[in-house]
């Protein structure tokens, strides 16, 4: 019902620019460090561990394909997700809830505004537009991680690793990464806002819905991630 | 001449949560530019009461009406026409924390009057000085104002759109006597000044006397008195007496221990 009334919310007007300018920025930009931060890193490891594993089958010349498929795939959308999930929807259900416990959505009630418009809508559509963008920027970053890794550490020719990372790479792997972003950043601002709203019982139950709220969109993430994948398989 | 229909009527009231009864068959009229206190004990339901008709909770069973049209059961482009004509102190004043002192006073101007900012900011900076607040004050956060400062931009807030029905719910709670009484005096103040309707509840007897026409006693979810301001000392009802003079002996009798 709460989903429902959510969503109904983020097509009908009015529409609050101001309120969605400033989630796009707290959702996208400041999710940005830990979104590359996490994405370099993982990349990296992951060249490492394929070489590792590659080379008891003199296969190490499949590791760009693996980074590439990997990332894009699977590692960027799951682990910006869990990451933004961690900093945006502990975030939102603080926030939320602060103001429902301290009635000040019963306020904004009472000053004629629906608080799903004013809290919940943009909150959603700024999840589920950001989450991509910042999935796309975690899938460059992450095949650079591994880029880095191969070239520098485990000499590889740069040019053939490239060749080999951009041959293997097909349109649907982007795609089905940024889905899973998007679907993603609905169920994190999602669970951020359900969580803040139904709050009770002052500084207790904040924190309560806080630690719920990135529970259940971690648990939410990973699976909706396996009937995305599958979804996907089938094409 | 008097408007025959009432500003605000409320007939057979009920309102439960799980087992517990709130209100039970509340009825209550109040007239055109009358101020009305309903007094009584923590927990008797008057927040309860004030969120009923705001369309905050829903009622089991039971009518309000407000300017003679019914409001339970409204759907959300209605409710937000009789929300219009209302104005709300809460508790903690309930600013929000994420806009300043004047984008509060003016948040209704601007979200639900769809003022423009300059214009609106005008109007919230004067609202301030109404209360007593200084221009410089607009660009504070809410979170750097004492109790006294956050009730009087509460006020400045609820009178901004010039309603013309305002609730004012514990106004004097967590102030000192004197800033109680500053409270009790701009409210008096504002609310002549607009000619609106008002109903408080407290358990202040002190802020009662000062800003009420009339006074409602609630127990148990039910008005068990209602009278003139002037009438509480003689009201004749042992239950009025021992809550007016904060005796522990009487008729009402606390519960010392939850549920």
């Amino acid at each position: 019902m709460f989903t429902g009334r959510a969503v109904f919310h983020c097509f009908v007007p009015p529409f609050y620019g101001r309120l969605l300018g400033r989630q796009l920025i707290e959702i996208g930009y400041y999710s940005l460090p830990v979104v590359g931060l996490t994405a370099i890193f993982t990349g990296m490891v992951l060249a490492l561990q394929s070489y590792t594993g590659f080379a008891r089958f003199n296969a190490e010349g499949a590791i760009a394909s693996v980074v590439v498929l990997s990332i894009t795939r699977e590692l960027a959308p799951v682990l910006a997700g869990l990451m933004v999930s961690g900093r945006i929807g502990a975030a939102m259900a603080a926030e939320i809830g602060t103001m429902s416990v301290t009635e000040q959505i019963d306020a904004l009630t009472t000053l004629s505004t629906n608080p799903f418009k004013y809290l919940v809508a943009p909150r959603l559509i700024a999840g589920v537009l950001m989450l991509p963008v910042l999935v796309l920027v975690a899938d460059i970053i992450g095949v650079f991680g591994g880029y880095l890794v191969s070239i520098y550490k485990l000499g590889f020719n740069p040019t053939v690793y490239l060749e080999r990372t951009w041959d293997i790479l097909e349109p649907l792997d982007v795609i089905s990464g940024l889905v899973k972003a998007a679907v993603f950043g609905f169920l994190i601002s999602l669970m951020g806002c359900y969580h803040g709203y139904h709050s009770r019982g002052g500084a207790q139950g904040v924190g309560a819905a806080t630690t719920n709220a990135v529970v259940s969109a971690s648990v939410l993430i990973l699976a909706f991630n396996y009937m995305i994948t599958e979804l996907f398989f089938a094409i | 001449m008097a408007n025959p229909i009432p500003k605000i009527e409320i007939s057979e009231l009920h309102k439960g949560f799980g087992q517990k009864t709130v209100l039970d068959g509340l009825n209550l009229e109040i007239a055109e530019g009358e101020s009305v206190v309903v007094i009584g004990g923590s927990g008797t339901g008057k927040s309860v009461l004030l969120k009923n008709i705001l369309g905050l909770l829903t009622p089991e069973n039971g009518s309000i009406k407000v300017d003679g049209e019914e409001t339970v059961g409204m759907s959300w482009p209605d409710r937000e026409t009789v929300l219009n004509k209302i104005g709300m102190l809460f508790q903690n004043a309930a600013l929000f924390d994420s806009l300043s002192v004047w984008e509060n006073v003016a948040f209704g101007l601007i979200e639900g009057g769809g003022m423009k900012r300059n214009e609106a900011r005008e109007i919230a900076v004067a609202k301030l000085s109404d209360v007593g607040l200084a221009p410089d004050i607009g660009k504070l956060s809410p979170a750097e104002l004492s109790g006294g400062m956050r009730k009087r931009v509460g006020l400045a807030r609820a009178i901004a759109t010039e309603p013309e029905i305002i609730f004012f719910d514990e106004p004097t709670t967590g102030l000192d006597p004197i800033m109680g009484d500053v409270i009790n005096d701009l409210i008096v103040e504002r609310v002549k000044q607009l000619g609106a309707t008002a109903l408080s509840i407290t358990h202040d007897m002190a802020s009662a006397r000062k800003i009420a026409d009339r006074i409602a006693m609630i127990y148990k979810g039910k008005i068990i008195w209602a009278g003139r301001v002037d009438e509480i000392d003689d009201s004749g009802n042992e239950f009025v007496d021992q809550f007016i003079h904060g005796r522990a002996e009487g008729p009402i009798q606390m519960d010392v221990r939850a549920g």
